[in-house]
């Protein structure tokens, strides 16, 4: 340890947000659910919203997500995350309601529920974070898997003729006027983290400001269901997974930037 | 240049899984050779470099790091 004469109040530069609880969270070493669930906590403690911020957990890695943040929080039936929060925000409109969903719950039981969510334009924000695969199910092949991409289910590779093609939907959901804000962004590295913590203010702003629903994607890696070390994974991320899931805004205050 | 900043890592709620090493622009952070009560390599700073400047703190998913920066 060095330099500990400098460890006082007036030095701190970072330290973990009192949004979180003091429960050590239950993910897998290196896993990007962790850095996102910290980056929203210090969103709702920046804006001072924590006694009006209302987290929908999903059902996936992150169904305990209830455990870790400090504010109030219900867990949804499969994949029905969106039409949850959608009677909560409807019945609080001073509230800021949030979805907290993975690839398996937003884009494969729960697609009808996130789809007819964002085409009423209902003012939420959804968080989806896609690692390609199933993860606490034990690695199976999830919608938004890559092709020829490995999981426990497609032993040889995603397979077209057989499993269709990687799901898109946060394109698709971008083509929907209910929208306000759709983007695609990742955590990590520290300025990626940067940027999601920005996109995931502004969801939260719009929200405030009753635009629509913000919809904001975070690619994140899963190193267990890969089966490699986290910073491999994250490697592996970025040459496989923005390849087809490309960073960036998709649509900024309702008008599409990207076709 | 006379380093000026600082890491406290929470050593029981690190995880190693060596984010932070792969994000710290001067390379101040590696595994420990010991362990935590779990059982993980615990990440710790090793050379007195650090320039305060967040963005091991930034990648960490579990928040076990706390960054001082002189002023």
């Amino acid at each position: 340890m060095f330099n500990q004469d400098i460890v006082k109040p007036e030095n701190l530069v970072y330290k973990r947000t009192e949004v979180l609880t003091d429960n050590v969270m239950h993910y897998c070493p290196g896993c990007g659910h962790g850095t996102t669930h910290r980056i929203i906590a210090e969103v709702i403690e920046e804006m001072g919203i924590q006694d009006k911020a209302i987290c929908v957990a999903p059902v996936g890695c992150s169904v305990l997500a209830y455990n870790y943040f400090e504010v109030d929080s219900l867990g949804a039936a499969h994949g029905r995350a969106p039409a949850l929060a959608t009677a909560i925000q409807r019945l609080n409109p001073d509230k800021h309601t949030f979805t907290y969903q993975g690839d398996g719950d937003l884009a494969a039981i729960g697609t009808a529920e996130t789809i007819h969510a964002c085409n009423r334009g209902e003012n939420i924000v959804i968080i989806f974070i896609n690692n390609g695969i199933y993860g606490m199910t034990g690695g199976q092949m999830a919608p938004t898997t890559l092709v020829g991409m490995k999981t426990a289910t497609t032993p040889y590779g995603r397979n077209v003729e057989l499993n269709g093609y990687p799901l898109q939907i946060t394109e698709l959901l971008a083509q929907l006027p209910g929208t306000y804000l759709v983007t695609r962004q990742s955590v990590h590295t520290a300025a990626a983290v940067r940027k999601t913590k920005k996109a995931i203010r502004q969801a939260f702003e719009n929200q405030k400001n009753k635009k629509g629903t913000s919809f904001v994607e975070v690619v994140s890696n899963c190193n267990s269901g890969w089966k490699m070390p986290a910073t491999k994974a994250n490697e592996w991320m970025v040459e496989n997974m923005f390849a087809k899931y490309p960073i960036g805004d998709i649509k900024v205050d309702g008008e599409l930037v990207q076709k | 240049m006379a380093a000026k900043g600082t890491v406290v890592i929470d050593k029981e709620r690190c995880k190693g899984c060596g984010v932070c090493i792969v994000a710290c622009p001067k390379s101040v952070l590696a595994l420990a050779k010991n362990v935590n009560g779990k059982g993980y390599n615990y990440s710790e700073a090793v050379v007195d470099e650090c320039i305060g400047c967040a963005s091991c703190a930034m990648v960490c998913p579990d928040g076990v790091i706390t960054v001082y920066k002189a002023k």
